[in-house]
């Protein structure tokens, strides 16, 4: 069985982001940038499942910048086979990498596509429904469980009612949420190792995918802060201060 | 609009979405999958500024699988020349609308915030810390999940509005099956919905103590029980309690964190709060940055006398 897992790179989850005055975005330049901690565990849940021996070969998949080979290592290191980079300098919103990742779907034929929910730069949240949908193929998201018998893939997924458990038919898109599992530390060997491992390029342009259209992102602003409260010393104050504000 | 159901009854979100609808202007109908929706349309059809609901009943709509609705949704979207598609940005909306707006061949407007136009609107990225203002391409239609804890629910109709069964020739397919949900019963409000609610943190120190130290100051309040994520993570509740930015995004009137250090991912998901009270050991706690009231302390003190004397 073939896993593809595509990688995002991103502004590192402990980094405090700064809007830029001029309202044209978030600041990346000099900042830290890793892979999409949900992609990580996305990575660590394709590796289990060949340690497992349910998987054979697994490959990485990015699409972005040529920095993006920096996030390619990390998924080599984790232990992808290979990878593929779609180079593209301009910014990727989520249709035109879904149709990326399914002309790379499309060549590369994998029985499981595995990617997080959620980049946590633009938070939206419909890359993998998407590849799901243009594959006409099923999507499990938010999987907190993956069991993989046969053709078949029973995930349970983290819904707001609680946990929701599908069957899907392979080959399956499943988006994975944080308590799928706790992706393993690099080691140095396997980070040297990874240098040496293939990256393929390619290009939107050699996939067939248009860059154009989307959102046309207008501005970007800092959120309004909320003012600063006050601090009680007892339970007392506390409860007056509720009463005060007509909330007890 | 596509309206979410359970067990007979119509999502509290549905009418935080026809308020966003609303700001958007024009009519308003809300269309429900079900094995048989006209009951649940019907309190669709009570929200105000709904112009009609629609029910679609199939025997493959029991269960909300997304790779199910997603034709239907796309098969009514085309064949009634809708110029919005939207649904609740909670994790029904977010697993079927993307597949939608694929199908649809239209890039998504994820987590809608605020209603500019038809076309312009705001939405968080980087759990909220900051936000951009989008345009989107109005043709063939504007496919957009709304934030709930953004906008308020519509009222009732003075008079409901029609309902209607309408049916699609959308092919469904049969890879993906529903196979259980487990849900937590509670008698307590709703988390997503609730206007007061209470929250613990790793510092209740296990599932007992979280038991035993948050639920009498939820009875007390009448307030649904929430959690941050180490709290989920240490197993002292169950993952669907988890509040902030990949759990639930929640604005309470009042919200209380007991044991929480305020997390930038936990902040994300209480920034719409009304009143927030911190209740934290640490005075250096991030929570007490955002709080309208902190009180630094043990709260397996502080939280049983606020319940008592509350």
């Amino acid at each position: 069985m073939k896993a593809l897992v595509s990688v995002k790179r991103v502004v590192d989850y402990n980094v405090r982001i700064q809007v830029k005055p001029d309202g044209s975005g978030v600041a990346t330049d000099g900042v830290k940038m890793s892979m999409n901690p949900f992609d990580e565990i996305a990575m660590e849940e394709a590796v289990r499942l060949k340690e497992k021996g349910v998987v054979s070969e697994i490959v990485a998949v990015t699409v972005g910048s040529a920095k993006c080979v920096e996030t390619l290592r990390t998924a080599l290191a984790f232990g992808a086979d290979r990878a593929i980079h779609v180079v593209e300098e301009g910014e990727v919103q989520p249709l035109v990498a879904a149709k990326a990742l399914v002309a790379v779907c499309g060549k590369e034929n994998p029985d499981l596509f595995l990617l997080g929910k959620q980049a946590i730069d633009d938070d939206a949240n419909q890359t993998g429904q998407m590849v799901a949908a243009l594959l006409d193929r099923p999507q499990a998201t938010f999987a907190s469980k993956v069991e993989i018998a046969g053709t078949k893939a029973t995930v349970t997924r983290e819904v707001d009612a609680g946990l929701q458990t599908i069957e899907i038919d392979l080959p399956a898109v499943i988006t994975v949420d944080l308590r799928l599992n706790e992706p393993r530390y690099l080691k140095l060997p396997d980070i040297m190792k990874a240098k040496r491992k293939p990256v393929e390029n390619t290009t939107l342009g050699d996939l067939g995918v248009q860059a154009a259209g989307g959102l046309k992102i207008v501005k970007t602003a800092s959120p309004a802060a909320r003012s600063k409260g006050v601090m009680v010393k007892t339970v007392d104050e506390l409860i007056a201060g509720l009463k005060n504000k007509g909330l007890l | 609009m596509v309206g979410q159901h359970a067990e007979g009854k119509l999502d509290n979100g549905v009418a935080k979405v026809v308020c966003a609808a609303k700001a958007v202007g024009g009519d308003i109908e809300v269309v429900v999958f079900a094995t048989a929706g006209a009951a649940v349309a019907g309190q669709a059809a009570a929200i105000e500024g709904v112009t009609k609901a629609l029910h679609v009943d199939r025997a493959e709509n029991e269960h909300p699988l997304a790779a199910v609705l997603a034709p239907q949704v796309v098969a009514l979207a085309k064949a009634g020349g809708y110029t919005h598609v939207l649904a609740a940005g909670n994790t029904f909306g977010k697993d079927l609308l993307p597949r939608v707006a694929a199908l649809l061949d239209v890039q998504q407007v994820s987590d809608v915030m605020a209603v500019h136009s038809t076309t312009s609107f705001d939405r968080p990225i980087y759990a909220g810390n900051a936000i951009v203002t989008v345009e989107a391409m109005a043709a063939p239609c504007v496919v957009a999940t709304v934030r709930l804890a953004s906008f308020q629910a519509a009222g009732t109709a003075g008079a409901a509005a029609p309902v209607e069964a309408v049916s699609t020739d959308a092919q469904l397919p049969a890879h993906t099956r529903f196979v259980s949900l487990a849900a937590q019963k509670s008698e307590r409000p709703d988390l997503q919905s609730a206007t007061r609610v209470v929250s613990g943190g790793r510092a209740l120190g296990s599932a007992e103590k979280f038991k035993e130290v948050m639920e009498p100051l939820a009875d007390k309040l009448g307030a649904a029980i929430g959690a941050s994520r180490a709290a989920v993570d240490s197993g002292y509740c169950a993952s669907d309690m988890q509040v902030g930015q990949t759990g639930k995004i929640i604005a309470p009137e009042l919200y209380v964190a007991c044991g929480i250090s305020g997390a930038i991912q936990h902040l994300a998901g209480i920034k719409d709060a009304r009143t927030i009270v911190a209740i934290n050991k640490d005075p250096d706690a991030p929570i007490f940055e955002v709080a309208d009231f902190g009180l630094v302390g043990d709260l397996f003190q502080l939280v049983p006398e606020f319940a008592q004397k509350a």
